[in-house]
């Protein structure tokens, strides 16, 4: 919903008796609207092409499928007959408003930093969406999973509540980056490594996580696999428009983009810029592969027929276009998921506004087998500075075969 | 190579009413609402089929025999490149024959059919792949009215020579009132389609004839040499299905 | 049974470069606009795959993007005292299909034609008088000058990013830039490409002779370039597969590159391909379009109303579909009488072919618009007294690709096939260029388009019938620049070259050019032309013909750049006038 329309709702709303919302002022409803589009709430609560925040979207995890329930202000189906308490409750604590514990799909671990005031903005934004009768059975996971109450053991170990506290020797600009990127867009979602019942490791901050058949890539502020390389203001390039110098958005964060980053403020992008920066960690460059392996020697071949001519011959791609190869999160990622993934199917880059072309990578895995696949992902991984381990043939198949599946 | 799903093939629904021929990934999607992304699919990709050159979908046998005597004696081996026979010339020309260009997917067909003038182009009725058959019919036909009984495939090379110039330079009557000139015309070009040709197709095997002149196949990217006037571009041929140095070798 | 669909604002017949054009200049109006497109959708990523797009075989000597004979094709003859009968296998020009139309396969020169071609009966008189000009020859101004399409031009070039160098700008003369052109507002958008070895070569020799040689000005995109549509382009890697083939790596400007992805994002805009218009609906006054009749791939007609119909379906599908609606007046070569099919031409070609010993000129290291041209015989750039004809043609060195199916030049007495051949194929593959003229074509009383009465479409429409042969006029203009092109040659020191001006008859079956235009010209009144300087149809004020059909005749040049100029300036006429009031733009 847009700027203009959210106006004419409050008109609309300060003469109705939803007692909530008419006591709220415009300034509290276009705010909401702005963080609900920085939560990117509508990534799982709207159905494609469906009516907004009207739940009903599968979401899959690892353990089975949950379906996101719906948010609008419908008094029976909706969220329209809960109290505010319970609202931020179940942002802050994961609570559903019968006290049932929400499933960690629901991203309350970061949510839980959100400030009570900017969620009750997004409260009454919500409030201002047209009521959807849409009954939810949110929890379709297979047993033992359906049991909430082993979440309480869950939350124990991998939770902790509680709103952001800004750091007195940081400047303001870090503080709000740190508030948004930890707390409603919650990047950690994705990019934080996580163990294998879902709860972030200890020590994989930002580091990257694979899911979905994607790698998200480590966002840390490290040269080496991170985004240290990157400016403030190509970060936030990259957010809001979906590509900058070095990088194209493909998968599932084109969506990120597509809903969430593109409309948000620059200094608050930015800000999230100043903050994934300060993020130092230890990721370690292994040794790099020597050039004349028989992997890298086909690998170079490969190249050179193959991706030169948009990824130019020293890997730096072209700039808005094509993303650079050298350097890259994504193709030094430790997982190489996202490599051979499109080199076998091709990607999508996404498409604003600000940047329409919407390059795609053309699809490759008919023309290369998993040997050439994984002798060419080496290359990429290990050429120009790059260094990552090896990619194996195994690797290629078992991936080929998983894509294959999967219609 | 990849899923069938992808690879859209030419489809003909011959008759006056849907005469269609695609070439697309997208073949079903009509309307394309703006607003949405860019059409886009994984694998989407329609690259040309491999060929098993020891399964022959169109020649007879005999047939075959007589059109790789042609192909070898057109582009006979030397120290520049091996025959058209062993650049595969006759298989790249049998596929073509039962493919969609052989059964004249791209030709209107319909009549009323009339003789033309030269300037209004060829006006058979019959497909290319009906005219290489009554061609190459007609031509073993004359060889043996005219040498003792013997085919194409069994005359000497200055024999067979003899018969493609007197083709070529149109002193060659040919039965059923086939053209010579204008088959040989026909064939001489596909002889060196199938010479010159990705070897994806059946012909320029091992891509000899792109190593005899000196191109280097399926490349894309040539930034680097483009201000190198006069030098040598030094990187062996590529074709669609590859090159020897994208092997691994142990 | 034809369904009828809800009202669209405008409908738009074809989606390739004025397609494109005109549909998002109608979107960003705020209309509700549906394009259709007979052939299929085509992509960049899904359709031109950069591991199989360069194959000669299936693109250039089979034309899969070209339509094919099989699907819809024209009956041809030379003269009308011959029987036309049907091109059932395109030659001497390729017309496209699918989403991006000519545009995706084109090779990128673009070209601005001269201020005196717009003017070219009035120009011509003026310095020869009226008695120079052949009776025959039914050359005229076309109602629209330079100066006001020049901004439009201006929107073309920066829409398509197109490299060169400006010849003459605000008025001065730029070294190194076309002196013969017409006055250029801005700089390209973009520099000139790169020169490879056979134009640094032609150029040398031009200047040694007191030419004037400059860049081509090139669509393929000499740098990375994002346009105001916000829409990136990369930077062309010389592949030798503009011409008759997509381009795999968002370089050479089309419309898929360069507005389609702007253009996809409008809510308001549909695109309807895989489907063929059949016809444009009149009301029952015959003076005003209702929308277009057209049939989805399963056979299914559809009626889909519009408040305006914008044909850009090129040249000569243009003039299809005017007959097919039974708009105007078919022209009669014997009465002269009707205007729709007349004023047709095409371009008039020569080449020069340059043997040498000891030079690599790595052929096929290539970019479609990649070269140099003097334009010192072009248009009336020369002095024509005494001569015996008027019009001229550009001399270029653009050599677009080392196809080794298609292009292995032997010196003339080379057997076609053998050991001989091989030998000097082998020989010259490397060594060969040419050196080319694209002249100019001028309408003559018996060149026309008509409706042929015997054949018929796979619709069950008579078919288009073509009538054309060279004019004398410009067998004689092609033979003096050859001759012109064949000193350059020379002076670039080749063994051998052998010039080839055409000769007649008009021969249907080698490729010459895709550059048909006229048959819906375009004027300054009514009883000589078919649209208006706005290409408005006269008779049909909510219905804009848009293309080469526009032409009163064609210039020795591409006609892109200009066909997609007069598609900015009409869709300006149309959004600051038209809109604002419906009806004729121009008072007959």
């Amino acid at each position: 919903m847009n700027k203009a329309a959210v106006t004419a709702m409050c008109g609309a709303l300060i003469l109705s008796p939803l007692a909530d919302a008419a006591n709220t002022f415009f300034p509290d409803i276009e705010k909401g609207r702005y963080l609900t589009t920085v939560g990117d709430c509508a990534a799982c609560h709207t159905v494609e092409n469906g009516p907004s925040m009207a739940g009903g979207r599968a979401i899959e995890t690892p353990f089975g499928k949950l379906v996101a329930p719906n948010l609008t202000p419908d008094r029976e189906t909706g969220i329209g007959a809960w109290t505010d308490d319970q609202f931020v409750r179940a942002l802050q604590q994961g609570i559903g408003h019968e006290g049932e514990y929400l499933y960690g799909a629901f991203p309350y671990t970061a949510y839980t930093k959100v400030k009570r005031d900017d969620l009750l903005a997004i409260r009454a934004y919500l409030a201002t969406l047209p009521p959807v009768h849409n009954k939810v059975v949110a929890n379709q996971l297979p047993f033992p999973f359906n049991i909430r109450t082993s979440l309480m053991g869950w939350n124990m170990m991998f939770f902790t509540p509680g709103e952001f506290q800004p750091d007195p020797a940081k400047t303001e600009k870090w503080n709000r980056g740190a508030y948004l990127a930890e707390g409603l867009a919650h990047c950690g979602t994705c990019h934080n490594s996580k163990n294998f019942l879902g709860g972030d490791t200890s020590d994989g901050h930002l580091k990257g996580y694979t899911l979905q058949g994607w790698v998200a890539p480590a966002i840390t502020g490290d040269d080496y696999r991170g985004i240290g390389l990157w400016s403030e203001e190509e970060i936030a390039e990259y957010l809001k428009t979906g590509r900058n110098r070095h990088a194209a958005a493909s998968g599932p964060m084109a969506e990120v983009v597509t809903n969430s980053t593109q409309f948000m403020e620059n200094t608050d992008l930015l800000a999230i810029a100043d903050y994934l920066k300060d993020q130092k960690s230890d990721l370690q460059r292994p040794p790099k592969l020597d050039a004349q392996d028989p992997r890298m020697v086909a690998g170079k071949a490969l190249y050179t027929d193959n991706c030169s001519a948009c990824h130019m011959s020293n890997g730096e791609g072209v700039a808005k276009l094509f993303p650079s190869l050298k350097n890259s999160g994504s193709v030094l990622a430790e997982d190489p998921t996202t490599v051979i993934r499109v080199i076998l199917q091709g990607a999508q880059a996404v498409a604003t506004d600000a940047a329409p072309t919407g390059p795609s990578m053309p699809s490759f895995g008919w023309r290369l087998d998993d040997t050439q696949v994984a002798a060419l992902a080496t290359y990429l991984r290990n050429t120009w500075g790059n260094a990552a381990e090896e990619v194996s043939t195994a690797t290629v198949k078992t991936q080929r075969m998983d894509l294959a599946s999967k219609p | 190579m990849s899923d069938d799903r992808f690879q859209i093939s030419r489809r003909q629904l011959l008759g006056a009413g849907a005469l269609i021929a695609v070439s697309s990934s997208f073949a079903n999607a009509a309307t394309i609402l703006g607003g949405s992304p860019l059409p886009w699919a994984p694998d989407a990709a329609a690259p040309p089929k491999n060929i098993d050159p020891h399964n022959w979908t169109f020649f007879s046998e005999r047939e075959r025999v007589q059109v790789e005597a042609l192909v070898e004696t057109l582009i006979p081996a030397d120290q520049l490149s091996p025959s058209g026979k062993d650049a595969g010339c006759a298989v790249y020309i049998d596929r073509q024959m039962s493919g969609p260009q052989g059964q004249g997917a791209r030709l209107y067909l319909q009549g009323p059919f009339a003789k033309g003038l030269p300037t209004q182009g060829p006006q058979s009725a019959m497909t290319p792949a009906e005219q290489m058959r009554v061609g190459l019919a007609a031509l073993e036909w004359h060889c043996v009215s005219a040498f003792s009984g013997r085919r194409f495939a069994e005359l000497s090379v200055e024999e067979r020579e003899s018969v493609l110039h007197g083709l070529e330079d149109g002193h060659i009557d040919l039965p059923n009132d086939v053209d010579g000139k204008a088959f040989f015309d026909v064939f001489l070009s596909r002889t060196m389609e199938g010479f010159f040709a990705d070897p994806i197709y059946g012909g320029n095997r091992d891509m000899v004839s792109w190593t005899m002149l000196g191109y280097p196949g399926a490349r894309y990217d040539y930034l680097d040499w483009i201000d190198r006037h006069n030098e040598t571009y030094p990187h062996p041929p590529v074709s669609i299905s590859g090159r020897p140095d994208w092997k691994v070798k142990a | 049974m034809i369904k009828k669909l809800p009202k669209k604002d405008v409908a738009i017949v074809g989606l390739g470069w004025c397609g494109s054009i005109m549909a998002i200049e109608m979107a960003e109006a705020g209309l509700d606009v549906i394009a259709f497109e007979r052939g299929p959708w085509r992509d960049t990523a899904t359709d031109f795959n950069i591991g199989y797009v360069q194959d000669e075989l299936r693109y250039v000597i089979q034309q899969e993007l070209m339509i094919t004979a099989a699907e819809d094709t024209y009956t041809f003859r030379n003269a009308a005292h011959q029987t036309a009968l049907p091109i059932r296998e395109y030659g001497s020009f390729l017309l496209g299909t699918g989403v991006g139309g000519s545009g995706a396969h084109w090779s990128g020169l673009t070209w601005r034609y001269n201020p005196t071609d717009f003017q070219l009966r009035s120009h011509l008189t003026e310095r020869y008088g009226a008695h120079s000009i052949p009776k025959d020859l039914l050359i005229r101004d076309w109602g629209v000058t330079y100066s006001e399409l020049e901004p439009y031009y201006d929107k073309f070039e920066k829409m398509a990013g197109i490299g060169g160098k400006a010849g003459i700008l605000n008025g001065v003369y730029q070294e190194g830039g076309n002196p013969f052109e017409g006055n250029r507002s801005s700089e390209f958008p973009l520099p000139p490409m790169p020169m490879t070895y056979a134009p640094t070569l032609f150029a040398e020799a031009a200047k040694n002779l007191g030419m004037r040689p400059f860049p081509t000005p090139s669509g393929n995109a000499s740098a990375v370039y994002t346009n105001p549509y916000g829409v990136t382009m990369g930077p062309c890697t010389y592949c030798g597969y503009c011409s008759r083939c997509g381009c795999a790596n968002y370089s050479k400007a089309t419309p898929q590159t360069n507005i389609i992805p702007a253009l996809m994002r409008k809510p308001n805009f549909t695109a309807q391909v895989q489907s063929e218009v059949l016809r444009v609906q009149m009301d029952a006054s015959g003076k005003r379009a209702t929308g277009v009749i057209y049939v989805d791939s399963t056979g299914q007609q559809y009626e889909q109303p519009a408040d305006l119909v914008i044909l850009t379906a090129f040249s000569v599908p243009n003039v299809r579909l005017l007959f097919a609606s039974g708009i105007g007046q078919a022209y009669d070569p014997v009465t002269e009488k009707g205007l729709i099919g007349k004023n047709y031409a095409y371009q008039t070609n020569s080449s020069v072919q340059l043997f040498f010993n000891n030079k690599n000129f790595n052929p096929f290291i290539a970019g479609g618009g990649v070269g140099q041209a003097c334009d010192e015989f072009n248009g009336d750039n020369f002095d024509h007294s005494g001569l015996g004809f008027f019009g001229g043609a550009c001399i270029m060195s653009n050599v677009t690709s080392g196809w080794p199916i298609s292009n292995r030049m032997t010196p003339p007495g080379t057997p076609r096939w053998g050991k001989k051949w091989k030998q000097a194929t082998k020989d010259n593959y490397l060594s060969t260029t040419v050196v080319r003229t694209q002249g100019s074509s001028y309408p003559t009383r018996a060149n026309y388009l008509g409706v042929d009465p015997t054949y018929k479409d796979r619709h069950g429409r008579n078919m288009m019938q073509l009538t054309f042969d060279f004019p004398e006029n410009d067998l004689r203009m092609s033979a003096f620049v050859t001759d012109k092109a064949a000193e350059v040659a020379r002076a670039m020191g080749p063994k051998q070259i052998v010039a080839k001006a055409p000769k007649g008859p008009y021969n249907i079956v080698p490729f010459q050019s895709t550059h048909n235009t006229g048959g819906a010209i375009m004027g300054d009144n009514p009883r000589d032309s078919v649209v208006n300087k706005y290409l408005q149809c006269w008779d049909v004020p909510n219905l804009f013909v848009i293309g080469g059909s526009a032409f009163p005749q064609n210039a020795g040049y591409n006609p892109t750049a200009t066909v997609g100029a007069l598609a900015y300036w009409a869709a300006n006429a149309i959004r600051n006038q038209y809109l604002k009031k419906p009806g004729p733009l121009v008072q007959a």
